[in-house]
């Protein structure tokens, strides 16, 4: 047994009230079990303080003298690290919970049950971490970055045009804004950089609400119409309850197709801040797409049967949508009108001609990302084709 | 279906939420280790007691008031119990009367004719305790000075604080000139901020005594499951993740054995407020549980 004399430890005239427990905590932290301390001071209620936080602690008080107890050591016994910091884990603990990425986790924790989305493969892709600085960097303010005073006066058609096209945008945003959020509660927080962009993704999509609201409702008090079919399009999406093939149809296939979409709209624009909209929402759709497409780059690398159940999800919501008219109809006629420019004859089979391009434009990217994802070309073609007539 | 065939049934008191958490957690635990065991909750724990002496369960998670009761209430009935487990912090706790600093209110003797604040009429440590600390110097309770209970939680033993804060807080705001409490929830009320340890002083102190234990009768002490369950507590590792959690609701960082020495001040605070009698009968007037 130890002889020496304890070490003491002078709290001046500092109390538990005020944090006395920090000064005999650090002198404890080095000494075992069974190890002592005297603890002195001037502080009133020192005697009476110290006896009841030690018991509270599991140490022993006998006048001033403090002997450390087990409790601290048998806290920590079985804690472990929630994966390391610099790279998550391939498969994170539900155990771990919140907790930090690297953190030190004491057991006996709640497993955060909610996130079964556990596995690193089936959540990941490298390009996360960048694509969400890029985000970060590339936010923008509607009030600032669009300039939303509009002295121009165009034909009333013209206007119901692009009202109709802007309502077709909401309803189609507000499904790209529910579909990440519904996943990314289930994505382990270990996957962080993943959480972080989704969380970037759904900030888009509300400003993109925002915007698409306001430049509607510029000039006009009421919206246009959203058909049965388009919904329906929109309700498989958000239906889905695999995060790869909902990330697959959504952002790869929809908001992949919207790009094009988007790309249109501003070259056709009647009016500055419809112009202004739709190229301020492509750049933040092309984010979108891109961690998709790196997301199911990723899978598929990893897992290449991955590729049997992209191609099951597109022919399971072309069936799904068989019965379905898809594309509103008032949103292709707008979309004529606009490309148009005015109501003649001569306009409007331009206008008719240049919807048909942007069609075929589309399908063609949509079958450029499935190569890239490894279909061979003759399927690449079929699956592409079989997109939903809404685009998203 | 005998007693011998049931499992070991445990009484506690509903004095929080958590107290479901806590036993729901430990029946897991104990089912675990091969231990049929439930539980029951009781309102108060005269029921408890009661319930206990009748056989109605095995063993009550009891308060040091429960104790007292169910000790002399077993000893009438002609049987006897026992209290073969405790808390490490159900050991050598004390209660004290706090004044306002510069209040002139330095010792017990300063307190005739004044108003001190306690908790609960049925807690141990904010009331019965203290009050017979003061008895003890020659104060009788509400003939040489007021008393103004706090009766939070009443037949909860003083489990639920809530009467003892308000009793602290009664004694910050001016209203009373003295107030009762358990010697840890100075710290307590302190570091919550319901009082500042700079303006309150300690005026006296109750000599050491013991809190909770588990109470059984001694027709089951002998029983294998009881043995059982005595032993399973006792080895509970707070190193465990799956009891540590409870532990810490509960708040202890082991079980150990059972000790009687210390009920003795409370034994005798009972007798001289004229809580229960000999037999375990209620007989405080104003105790309505």
């Amino acid at each position: 047994m130890d002889a020496s004399p304890p070490a003491t430890i002078d709290l001046d005239d500092l109390g538990f009230e005020g944090g006395a427990h920090l000064l005999i905590d650090r002198a404890l932290h080095p000494l075992a079990p069974g190890d002592r301390v005297r603890v002195v001071g001037s502080h009133r209620d020192l005697a009476l303080h110290l006896r009841s936080w030690a018991r509270s602690q599991g140490h022993a008080v006998d006048g001033d003298i403090l002997t450390k107890g087990t409790t601290g050591a048998q806290r920590w016994r079985s804690a472990v690290r929630a994966g390391t910091v610099d790279r998550p884990a391939d498969r994170a603990d539900p155990t771990w919970g919140l907790a930090a990425r690297g953190a030190l986790v004491e057991g006996g924790g709640p497993a955060l049950t909610s996130a079964d989305l556990v596995e690193r493969d089936v959540v990941w892709a490298d390009i996360a971490a960048k694509l969400y600085a890029q985000a970060l960097a590339g936010q923008w303010d509607p009030n600032t970055a669009i300039d939303w005073r509009s002295d121009d006066d165009l034909p009333p058609e013209v206007e119901d045009a692009v009202v109709q096209v802007m309502t077709y945008l909401i309803e189609n945003e507000q499904a790209a804004l529910v579909v990440p959020a519904r996943h990314l509660a289930r994505i382990h927080p270990q996957f962080r950089e993943v959480v972080a962009f989704l969380a970037t993704q759904i900030a888009d999509e509300a400003r993109h609400v925002e915007v698409f609201t306001r430049r509607a409702l510029l000039h006009r008090t009421t919206l246009g119409t959203s058909s049965v079919g388009g919904r329906a399009s929109l309700q498989t999406l958000v239906d889905e309850p695999d995060f790869t093939l909902a990330s697959f149809l959504l952002s790869v296939l929809g908001e992949g197709t919207f790009l094009d979409l988007l790309s249109f709209l501003e070259r056709h624009a009647p009016d500055p801040v419809t112009r202004r909209v739709a190229q301020l929402t492509r750049q933040d759709e092309a984010r979108h797409v891109a961690f998709a497409q790196a997301h199911l780059e990723h899978r598929v690398a990893t897992d290449p049967m991955v590729r049997g159940a992209l191609s099951t999800a597109i022919q399971r919501r072309h069936d799904a949508l068989r019965q379905s008219t898809g594309l509103n109809a008032d949103v292709h006629d707008a979309l004529v009108l606009l490309a148009a420019g005015a109501f003649t004859p001569a306009a409007v089979r331009v206008g008719w001609d240049r919807v048909h391009e942007l069609e075929a434009a589309m399908r063609e990217g949509r079958r450029r990302r499935l190569a890239r994802l490894g279909f061979l070309p003759d399927e690449a073609e079929r699956l592409a084709s079989l997109h939903t007539r809404n685009f998203m | 279906m005998s007693a011998g065939d049931r499992a070991l049934l445990l009484g506690a008191v509903a004095y929080d939420p958590k107290v479901v958490t806590i036993w729901d957690g430990f029946r897991a635990w104990f089912a675990e280790q091969d231990l049929p065991f439930d539980f029951v909750l009781y309102s108060n724990y005269e029921r408890q007691v009661d319930d206990l002496i009748a056989g109605r369960i095995d063993v009550a998670w009891n308060s040091p008031l429960a104790w007292v009761r169910a000790r002399r209430a077993a000893v009438a009935a002609g049987c006897r119990v026992s209290a073969p487990i405790m808390r490490d912090t159900d050991r050598d706790l004390t209660s004290i009367v706090i004044a306002r600093a510069g209040s002139g209110i330095e010792t017990t003797n300063d307190l005739r004719g004044k108003v001190v604040a306690t908790g609960a009429v049925d807690s141990p440590q904010a009331t019965l305790l203290p009050l017979d600390r003061l008895r003890g110097d020659g104060l009788e309770p509400d003939t040489d000075f007021m008393v103004r209970r706090f009766d939070v939680g009443v037949g909860l033993h003083g489990d639920h604080v809530g009467g003892e804060r308000d009793a602290a807080r009664a004694l910050v705001a001016g209203e009373v000139d003295a107030a009762c409490i358990l010697a840890a929830n100075h710290l307590v009320f302190a570091r919550e901020g319901t009082l500042s340890a700079d303006a309150i002083r300690v005026v006296a102190e109750t000599e050491p005594f013991d809190h909770c234990n588990m109470t059984v009768n001694d027709d089951v002490a002998d029983r294998a499951d009881m043995a059982r369950f005595c032993e399973l507590l006792l080895g509970m590792d707070y190193g465990d993740d799956r009891v540590r959690p409870l532990l810490d609701l509960e708040g202890l960082t082991r079980w150990l054995p059972g000790r009687l020495d210390l009920y003795q001040p409370l034994e005798r605070a009972v007798d001289r407020a004229r809580f229960y009698d000999d037999d375990g009968r209620i007989t405080a007037r104003d105790y309505r549980p």
